[in-house]
């Protein structure tokens, strides 16, 4: 692992993400009545794409905008726009990730979408953005956010529509605790504009396609669950070695479960919600491999998982996993759309650093002259590992990230040595259950929540 | 992003939350199972109200906050922290240290009113949407998006 070539520069990102930067500082004003520095702005974005295919759609979208009278077609361009600027940022750093982890990348090959949402749905999320385009983060109040509400409700049990409910309803809520924009001291533009594109391309009938392109039969290597969040729905998703039972090459895959949730289910609870739907979580906790028959598989490697085609393999130590099967692995393509600085998270694993932390308690990790930033916070609160344990660490199975402009390690895992003994404390030791005294007193309030929940539920919404 | 609620024991006050400019929720009944009492402050006036869902006014909410209210200030607290409550109802706590009990005296010294403005349908709807969360199917497909949602060790 070259760690040295994650400090230094990339050719091209500064100019990339400045024309970024100009049309977010133009939306967080809103575009209803657009300032000359907002059509400055506008503009910025424009010209960044000028050579591309998308150069007169944008072009023209950011004259109407800048005019104030953007439509919601012209919303979509501008946000292409934005996606294709980013996702040339995101080839540039996956790039010069291969370059440091030394493993391939297989080619994309993604199938052409078919469409099937109800479209209806889908406008009705697009004009929540236009308005929200139109207000702008300053303007924004109650009254417009909550107009996410009804649209949420009415996508969230539709399976085709789950990746841009789950999204606009924790865009949503992060925005209603921020009403109202006028009175907002600091504004995280890159953020808020990041879910208002991503929105509205998925909006765009068939984007948010992620088909089944195939099926894995062999065996299945877990490294480490890496888990997300908001208010209202969590996801966990495992990072895994697939070697294919005819013996050709291993590669990187996951294979993950996600569920809406109400948001005082938290903690141990998450795990509750998830695990029957993934057997796998059962298997990590227990460090062990899985068996797979006939698994569906996407394009960019997540498996589509079902029980019924998994078994219990033999135990398999992370560990041992990350140190001789990882490195020949070749990592999963991503698909077009999805390409985003925020999307990267490849699996790696480091030793033989010399864990610091600074005086403001940031944590890194010294390897061979280079210093790597350590996200410690992104650990789930249901877990035996902590940001302690991470800075005590000597070697770590983590996920690559960018954020905030470098790259940062985000432990899945750590070794330290207790009494001259290697210990490995994993961030989903408790996935699928736990022993541990805190872990089962944790698990406990979790299932009491949950009944009280049902309870209620089973009362009120049948009646 | 926002800090993930802290866990809470939900049998007395199912439901709370700071929205539409209010902390309002859902309290169980002490007597009734199949009664549940749906309470509020309003932000900055802390005008307070307190009814059955079958809208009846709470008997004990007439020129004081009832002990509903008070139950869903104390949930509020542990569930968001005094002071993310203290700064979403704007109560100025002057130099006395977050909790739900100063939290109370700061308001009540104001001699907040009754609020009339008749919240209690849409407290009440908005606990049922939050009850069919429940409800929804996990996935196993992946949601990209996700991403942008990291969990985080810090509470509310
Ligand atoms: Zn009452």
């Amino acid at each position: 692992m070259r760690t040295d070539l994650l400090t230094e520069s990339v050719d091209g990102l500064d100019e990339a993400l400045a024309a970024v930067d100009a049309f977010d500082g133009a939306l967080a004003a809103g575009l209803l009545r657009p300032q000359p520095a907002q059509a400055a702005g506008l503009t910025e974005l424009a010209d960044a794409v000028a050579g591309t295919p998308l150069a007169d759609r944008v072009a023209e979208a950011a004259e109407k905008a800048a005019a104030g009278a953007a439509g919601e077609d012209h919303f979509v361009a501008l946000a292409a726009a934005r996606t294709a600027l980013l996702g040339s940022v995101h080839d540039a750093l996956a790039h010069r990730v291969g370059e440091a982890t030394g493993r391939g990348r297989a080619a994309a090959d993604v199938p052409a979408p078919t469409a099937r949402e109800a479209v209806n749905l889908l406008a009705a999320a697009r004009s929540w953005l236009s308005d929200l385009a139109r207000c702008g983060w300053q303007g924004m109040d109650h009254e417009v956010v909550s107009g996410a509400a009804q649209v949420v409700s009415a996508m969230l049990p539709d399976p085709e529509l789950r990746r841009l409910a789950t999204l606009l309803d924790g865009f949503a809520a992060e925005l209603a605790a921020s009403c109202p924009g006028a009175s907002l001291e600091r504004v995280p533009e890159r953020r808020w504009a990041d879910l208002w594109a991503r929105a509205v391309l998925l909006t765009v009938p068939g984007a948010a396609e992620l088909p089944e392109t195939g099926t894995l039969t062999g065996r299945l290597l877990p490294l480490g669950v890496d888990v997300q969040e908001h208010a209202t729905a969590v996801q966990a998703q495992v990072h895994a070695v697939f070697e294919p039972a005819d013996g050709s090459a291993a590669r990187l895959v996951r294979a993950g479960v996600s569920v809406p949730k109400p948001d005082t289910v938290v903690g141990a609870g998450l795990w509750q919600l998830l695990r029957p739907h993934l057997s796998l979580l059962e298997a990590v906790g227990e460090g062990r491999s899985m068996e797979l028959t006939d698994m569906p598989v996407t394009a960019e490697g997540d498996l589509l998982w079902d029980n019924e085609r998994a078994r219990a393999g033999e135990s398999a130590d992370a560990f041992v996993t990350a140190r001789v099967a990882l490195p020949t692995a070749t990592d999963g393509p991503t698909a077009p759309l999805d390409r985003h600085p925020s999307r990267i998270a490849v699996p790696v694993f480091l030793e033989g650093y010399a864990a610091r932390q600074d005086d403001d308690e940031s944590l890194y990790f010294d390897l061979a002259g280079s210093a790597l930033a350590v996200d410690a916070d992104r650990i789930p609160s249901a877990s035996p590992l902590t940001p302690e344990a991470v800075a005590k660490s000597g070697a770590c199975i983590g996920l690559l990230r960018w954020d905030a402009g470098r790259f940062v390690l985000q432990a899945l895992a750590v070794e330290s040595t207790v009494r001259k003994k290697a210990v490995a404390l994993h961030a989903g030791a408790w996935a699928g259950g736990t022993t541990d005294k805190a872990g089962v007193k944790a698990e406990k309030a979790a299932t009491d929540a949950v009944k009280v929940l049902r309870e209620r539920a089973g009362k009120l919404l049948r009646k | 992003m926002i800090a993930p609620a802290r866990p809470r024991k939900l049998a007395k006050v199912p439901f709370v939350e700071l929205a539409d400019g209010r902390m309002q929720g859902v309290v169980s009944s002490g007597s009734d199972i199949g009664r549940v009492y749906v309470s509020s402050i309003a932000a900055s006036t802390y005008a307070y109200g307190c009814s059955t869902n079958n809208n009846r006014p709470c008997g004990g909410a007439r020129g004081w906050y009832c002990n509903h209210i008070r139950a869903l200030i104390g949930e509020a607290v542990l569930q968001y922290g005094a002071e993310r409550v203290a700064r979403y109802l704007k109560v100025d706590l002057a130099d006395a240290e977050p909790s739900g009990d100063s939290l109370i005296d700061a308001m009540f010294a104001t001699r907040p009113g009754a609020d009339h403005s008749g919240a209690a349908a849409t407290v009440f709807s908005r606990f049922l949407r939050h009850l069919a969360y429940l409800e929804l199917a996990p996935t196993t497909a992946p949601l990209p998006e996700m991403q942008w949602f990291p969990p985080t060790r810090a509470v509310a």
